[in-house]
């Protein structure tokens, strides 16, 4: 059967903050915008986000969007592209701003202006006392992001195909993105979406890990589909371990907690984060203090029965400014650690929580390849924005509150380019008519029936398979370990069958594919993970511990063809103020 | 642990049913979500629902647990009678197994316009509003669209192209309580109608079941309220 063929100016792929903040900016220009989502938009992951937004207002503490800036790339480890760094650092304000005026429901100062608070990696005059820089709605500013962004859609009359699975882009000849191919969950259906643009803002594919903040959803689906089309990946072995996720369920623990004065202690009841930071103490950028988490558990100085846990402690913070301030961090707490922070510490452990790597893209989300002219030829078509990009604002590392900024930030600069570029290009370009065949084919792979090992069985062994070959350290011998294993992994995948052959609703079906995304992904992780040799911002290596910018200064670019790494130079030029230049990294 | 579950594939069944599952995990510790989805790993991968965030704030996994509305992922088992009767949110079509059909109370959602109008030219800086006037909104913009509490309520099951519903209406009066809305007005019209608000009896289903613990028949209070001030 042929599937449904729609036809819409733009598509976009992927509800949460990134998608919903390009769809708007295109609506609201009057171009006809499809969001495609495999979930009810604000079920996407967005939703989940705590601590807030950054931006230099100034509301608490003086403030400038050069300090911001040059906190997000000490942050970054020198690796983040400064020309990307400025412009989201500049646009932060604005950008708040216009979600205030939208209606998100910020929490308040006296003055009536938005509350900020101290988050790590912040600090005045380039380094020097902690800055006060991230807005926040309660300890629920994800929460409310996604939920005004997707009123403010309704109004602008978004078409929204809830529940459908991207499967793969469309493509001509000449390598233009013509749009994508799609799964109706509930129909079992395929559809055709034909789109002048396509932007893809997936999220994030923290479940390649056995342990992460993610939503089950995180399944990097827009990372296997640029795969899948040739592109490459981009610095793919920098993944954020947050310092604290509750142990077993892995829910994440806001790092407003430690801005709010919450800080760690070990077994001996010592602020230990004093000998690792001495002047940022808890505040210091999260690579650091998760390493110190993992290596203070290592040296037997971990709290809880199985000394395998650190306690975070907020008891004296008060009820009050608890309950006020991090109302949905008690819950979580109450909840999944049957603790209650008013009275107890919350045991945290470094858990997988943010890819800092993903699908290259310039400061417009035009995804960026190496061609004919330079390592940066934009493909025409295709635009990617949020976690599933790399544009690259958080380099080797992303300092807390900078992830929804740079979803608004740089979805709405998508938006704005497309609108530009179509206005420009008026007339579309001829989608061949087997451009879904590669798509469609994968779908119908599932239909095979018979015996063979379940999807859910091949998943968690890739899941432990990544826990333990490249959580926080990683050495040579570790990491090729865990590429033979993967080998024979992947072998396995080819050998599952699904026993739900029901079109309706199939979960198991869309579980496949998703398995099938998060494959590709972790080997991206583990070949660029094995090809740095230097320990930078989040990848830290024990067998190379020391930063090397005379050789690694510069980003990988993972290709599927060959597990092949190539390199290109970080953006040391910013766009109109002087470059940050690499210097030991200290807090 | 011993679960009994509500199953109906449309293709296969002409009939639901209600299916018996048993199942090796420790309750502590461990949500309904977890011993659903281990079912569906270990048994039997057919079993179908829906689930994402898995602690209590996207809003996918709203079921009816042992006769009561809640989230899978943030029900303990512990506590829970067995065998555990698991059945799809009441009063919506069913899909497939747990997972219903959410249109009628996105439909409603929608018609209350839950978003900000202001007509006044947007300032440079925020909109300002005091920590007093940011603090009516506490109890109403943590809502997470799970459907628990219209699904609950039986105005709803009977009118629910009519009557707007726990969620919707706590929505609508979500913006008729921002001080930087103005259009307070329109919005008390859009429910003067004898069904839209109306059809609430306060009988306080929607509280009872809500996994957040927010209180949709008081926001009703405060419109019926506003409503009859205005008329005076």
């Amino acid at each position: 059967m042929k599937p449904v063929k729609r036809k819409f100016d733009a598509v976009i792929i992927g509800g949460g903050g990134a998608g919903l903040r390009a769809a708007l900016q295109l609506s609201g220009s009057g171009l006809n915008v499809a969001v495609v989502s495999k979930v009810f938009p604000t079920r996407s992951h967005t939703v989940s986000a705590q601590g807030g937004i950054t931006a230099a207002l100034g509301n608490v503490t003086p403030d400038n969007w050069h300090w911001h800036m040059y906190d997000t790339v000490k942050g970054s480890d020198y690796l983040g592209d400064q020309d990307a760094i400025e412009f989201m650092c500049r646009h932060a304000a604005e950008a708040v701003i216009e979600l205030e005026h939208m209606g998100l429901p910020f929490s308040r100062l006296d003055n009536g202006r938005i509350y900020q608070r101290p988050f790590g990696g912040q600090s005045m005059n380039y380094g020097g006392e902690q800055a006060t820089r991230t807005c926040a709605a309660a300890d629920r500013t994800g929460h409310a992001l996604l939920h005004t962004l997707y009123q403010q859609n309704l109004r602008a009359r978004t078409h929204f195909f809830d529940e459908y699975f991207a499967l793969d882009l469309l493509r001509d000849a000449d390598g233009y993105v013509l749009g994508v191919s799609a799964l109706g969950i509930e129909s079992g259906e395929a559809l055709v979406i034909e789109a002048r643009a396509t932007l893809l803002a997936t999220g994030g594919a923290g479940r390649i890990f056995r342990y992460s903040t993610n939503a089950h959803i995180n399944t990097g689906d827009g990372l296997g589909m640029a795969l899948r089309a040739g592109l490459a990946l981009q610095d793919m072995e920098f993944w954020q371990f947050h310092p604290t996720g509750l142990p077993g369920s892995g829910s994440l623990i806001s790092e407003g907690v430690r801005g709010e004065g919450g800080y760690l202690v070990n077994n001996q009841g010592e602020r230990f984060m004093e000998r690792y930071a001495p002047h940022a103490k808890d505040l210091a950028s999260r690579d650091v203090v998760a390493r110190a988490v993992a290596l203070e558990i290592h040296a037997g100085r971990g709290c809880g029965p199985n000394g395998d846990v650190i306690h975070l402690k907020l008891d004296h913070l008060g009820a009050v400014l608890i309950k006020d301030k991090l109302p949905g961090i008690r819950e979580l707490a109450l909840r999944f650690a049957g603790v209650d922070p008013i009275d107890a510490p919350i045991p945290v452990v470094p858990t997988a929580h943010y890819m800092m790597g993903g699908i290259p893209t310039n400061l417009h989300g035009q995804v960026v390849m190496p061609a004919r002219f330079g390592p940066e030829e934009p493909v025409p078509g295709l635009y990617a924005v949020g976690e599933c990009a790399c544009v690259s604002v958080h380099g080797a590392n992303r300092l807390g509150g900078n992830s929804l900024l740079d979803l608004v930030v740089f979805g709405r600069a998508a938006g704005n380019h497309i609108i530009e570029t179509l206005r420009d290009n008026p007339f579309p370009r001829v989608l061949p008519d087997n451009a879904a065949e590669a798509g469609l084919a994968r779908l119908a792979r599932w239909d095979q029936s018979g015996q063979g090992e379940s999807v859910a069985e091949i998943r968690i062994a890739l899941q432990t398979l990544m826990q333990t070959h490249c959580g926080v350290f990683r050495t040579e011998a570790l990491l090729r370990d865990g590429l033979t294993q993967m080998d024979a992994l992947e072998t396995r995948l080819g050998a599952v069958r699904l026993t739900d052959t029901s079109r309706v609703f199939n979960t198991a079906r869309i579980e496949a594919l998703e398995l099938e995304n998060l494959f590709p992904v972790a080997r991206a992780t583990l070949v660029s993970a094995l090809a740095r040799t230097e320990s930078r911002g989040a990848h830290a290596r024990e067998d190379y511990p020391q930063r090397d910018d005379d050789h690694w200064l510069k980003h990988t670019l993972y290709s599927r063809d060959g597990d092949q790494i190539d390199t290109k130079p970080v953006r040391l030029k910013p766009l109109t103020v002087e470059p940050f230049l690499p210097k030991e990294r200290t807090y | 642990m011993r679960f009994s579950i509500y199953r109906y594939d449309p293709e296969h069944d002409a009939q639901p049913r209600m299916q018996t599952y048993e199942l090796d995990i420790e309750p502590a510790g461990n949500m309904l979500l977890d011993a659903l989805l281990r079912i569906k790993d270990e048994q039997d991968s057919s079993l179908t629902l829906r689930r994402s965030c898995r602690e209590g704030v996207c809003g996918s996994d709203g079921m009816n647990i042992n006769g009561s509305n809640g989230l899978a992922c943030i029900t303990p088992l512990t506590g829970l009678k067995q065998p555990i009767a698991v059945r799809p949110l009441p009063g919506l079509p069913v899909i497939r197994d747990l997972v219903v059909d959410m249109t009628p109370l996105n439909q409603q959602y929608k018609s209350v316009e839950p978003w900000l109008n202001n007509a006044d030219p947007a300032p440079e800086i925020e909109r300002l509003q005091s920590p007093a006037q940011r603090a009516q909104l506490d109890g109403l913009v943590e809502c997470i669209q799970c459907g628990c509490c219209s699904s609950a309520c039986p105005s709803f099951w009977w009118n629910p192209d009519k009557f707007v519903g726990p969620a919707g209406l706590l929505a609508a009066y979500r913006y008729i309580a921002d001080s930087r809305d103005q259009n307070t007005d329109a919005r008390l019209d859009n429910l003067q109608d004898p069904y839209r608000l109306f059809r609430c009896h306060g009988i306080m289903n929607c509280v009872s079941v809500c996994p957040k613990g927010l209180n949709p028949t008081a926001a009703i209070g405060k419109i019926k309220t506003l409503l009859v001030k205005r008329s005076t």
